[in-house]
């Protein structure tokens, strides 16, 4: 039986552009160049390798957003994953992390899946809580933030690298499992994946397809509000010296006069 | 007064760090009633007393080790349940996060991770968090059921502020859900005797600049004279020069400490994201270019092998 992957991305905004607020306290998306989330990436390479070391199986890359989003699926795609679903419903616009976990439990449902795969993180909400989350509503194993995976078996087995401890850990599929940057460098799209890729599908779906009432998600469904957003003022200039032979010293002298020694 | 739930993270009985800052900033909200599960959670009581819980709520079983995060979330619900608290506050650790995340879609309320900073408003606790590489600073606050809100380590002071205490059993009943990650082996990182990166008043960071795992131990030597943390940029840890748990920036820690020390680091947007919002930064970089000198308070152009013993020779000099 064909092993069923869905990787889960985001099209974020660049992290190296000038990233800021709309009007309505949401990210803005309009003023910096989007891209597939480069923790993402790393979700398509296990993908990938997994869906390569197994008999048979297919890779499924899912996203919601605008219009704008199908680059980031594009880019997926052209990796090597095999279809595409795209969520998009202009009632999503401002959807938190608890109503973007509902969406991707429902599609992911909707599309049929044995392993879902996603990134650490998003690079502009950073929360790390949507593979928990979609874990926690699909109920199924979680083994999340692992820098090697790998399913054998229906079997899925990684290690998670904590703060305190190194752990293996061991889940059997149906499961939603999350990799770091860790996890083995992201293939770049070849050529042939490129033009292959403009003819991979694309499904478009929208709320009403996921069974999702408008009220349950976007800005005013949130679970959380934004109240205030301010931008950090630059730090003040500081004392820079170049080294004449008494950098390290004048450096001593000002850690003693801020009371660090 | 309103009670507030505190997850305790400890190991084998002893505290960390954010948690006791936890009880700092559940103070402004409330009464602190924390819950520490696993071995040695009846041992947490006496710090948790001495920094302000009224009451600590524990429950010992071998699925908080065996198994990945679900247990846990099984007996906060359990806690959440039998306290009905005005918040629970979680600490910001990778699995402090999952467990929050999963405890707020249980109880129907939205999560807030990261936060900075944290007070009482008139519509329930606002949490200050830094945002987009710390270039924005926002305030929000969950807007349905318990808030639930993760905090990072840092973010307040530890203060002492006696309360009762009391030890009461928590009892938990275990979910279908909660074996279905086992934890089948797990290797204790090794101490470096240094403090915890993300806890530390003061990180001494290598970078690029440093080029090559064996003179990582200038950047070591510095830092054991200041009694710091050692991070590395990401390029030192891609480059296997350092470990992957000392990476501080976008896809590792992000550090807030008194002192941020950035050595052979240019300071590219991805390491920012994790050490902007230090008190004070200071960076050794022989680049006078490098963007990493637009956010110090002092910098020196020079080279670090020259700059940073000198540097360390000087602090032992002055210590005596």
């Amino acid at each position: 039986m064909s092993l069923r992957i869905v990787v889960t991305v985001k099209y974020v905004p660049d992290a190296t552009g000038d990233r800021h607020f709309a009007d309505d306290l949401t990210v803005d998306r309009d003023d910096v160049d989007g891209l597939l989330s480069e923790l993402d990436e790393y979700a398509v390479e296990q993908a990938l390798q997994i869906s390569e070391n197994a008999d048979d199986a297919e890779v499924t890359v899912l996203t919601i957003g605008p219009e704008d989003a199908k680059d980031a699926l594009r880019k997926a795609l052209s990796m090597g994953a095999d279809k595409a679903i795209h969520v998009e419903d202009d009632d999503l616009h401002g959807t938190d992390a608890i109503g973007t976990s509902l969406v991707l439990a429902k599609a992911i449902e909707k599309a049929g899946y044995d392993l879902v795969i996603s990134g650490m993180a998003s690079t502009d909400g950073t929360m790390g809580v949507v593979p928990a989350l979609v874990a926690e509503r699909l109920g199924v194993p979680q083994v999340t933030l692992l820098s090697e995976v790998s399913v054998e078996d229906g079997t899925v087995t990684g290690r998670r690298d904590g703060d305190t401890a190194s752990e293996q850990l061991q889940a059997q599929l149906p499961a939603v499992v999350s990799v770091t940057d860790q996890s083995g460098e992201a293939r770049y799209p070849s050529f042939k994946g490129i033009m292959a890729a403009k003819k991979k599908p694309v499904e478009s779906w929208d709320l009403s397809d996921l069974d999702i009432e408008a009220e349950e998600v976007g800005l005013d469904g949130a679970w959380t509000k934004v109240e205030d957003a301010t931008q950090r003022p630059a730090r003040t200039a500081g004392t820079i010296v170049k080294d004449e032979g008494e950098g390290g010293k004048q450096l001593a002298e000002f850690l003693a006069g801020q009371k660090f020694i | 007064m309103a009670e507030v739930l505190v997850y305790v993270d400890h190991l084998d009985g002893a505290v960390r760090k954010p948690t006791l800052e936890l009880l700092t900033l559940a103070r402004r909200i409330g009464e602190p009633v924390a819950v520490a599960l696993g071995n040695g959670a009846a041992d947490t009581a006496a710090t948790l007393a001495e920094h302000g819980a009224v009451k600590v709520l524990t429950h010992d079983a071998a699925e908080y080790a065996d198994y990945l995060v679900v247990p846990k979330v099984d007996a906060l619900q359990a806690a959440h349940e039998a306290v009905s608290p005005a918040a629970v506050l979680v600490p910001s650790s990778a699995e402090g996060k999952e467990i929050a995340a999963r405890l707020a879609l249980r109880i129907g309320s939205g999560i807030i991770t990261d936060a900075v900073d944290l007070e009482a408003g008139a519509e329930g606790p606002v949490a200050t968090q830094s945002v987009f590489a710390a270039s924005f600073t926002t305030k929000s606050r969950v807007a349905k059921g318990t808030p639930v809100i993760t905090v990072k380590p840092n973010s307040a002071a530890v203060e002492a502020a006696p309360a009762a205490g009391a030890v009461e059993a928590l009892s938990v009943t275990f979910s279908a859900q909660a074996t279905g990650t086992k934890v089948t082996s797990r290797t204790p990182r090794e101490s470096t005797g240094r403090p915890e990166l993300t806890e530390a008043a003061i990180v001494v960071s290598g970078g690029r600049g440093v080029n090559g795992s064996e003179n990582f131990s200038v950047i070591e030597a510095l830092a054991d004279q200041l009694g710091a943390a050692v991070g590395a940029s990401r390029a030192a840890v891609d480059a296997g020069w350092y470990p992957h748990t000392n990476q501080v920036g976008q896809t590792g820690k992000s550090v807030s400490p008194q002192l941020y020390i950035a050595n052979g680091i240019s300071g590219a947007i991805q390491h920012r994201a994790g050490m902007q919002t230090s008190k004070t930064i200071v960076a050794v970089n022989k680049d006078a270019e490098a963007p990493i000198f637009d956010l110090v308070d002092y910098g020196v152009v020079g080279d670090l092998f020259e700059v940073v013993p000198q540097l360390t020779e000087e602090i032992k000099t002055r210590k005596g």
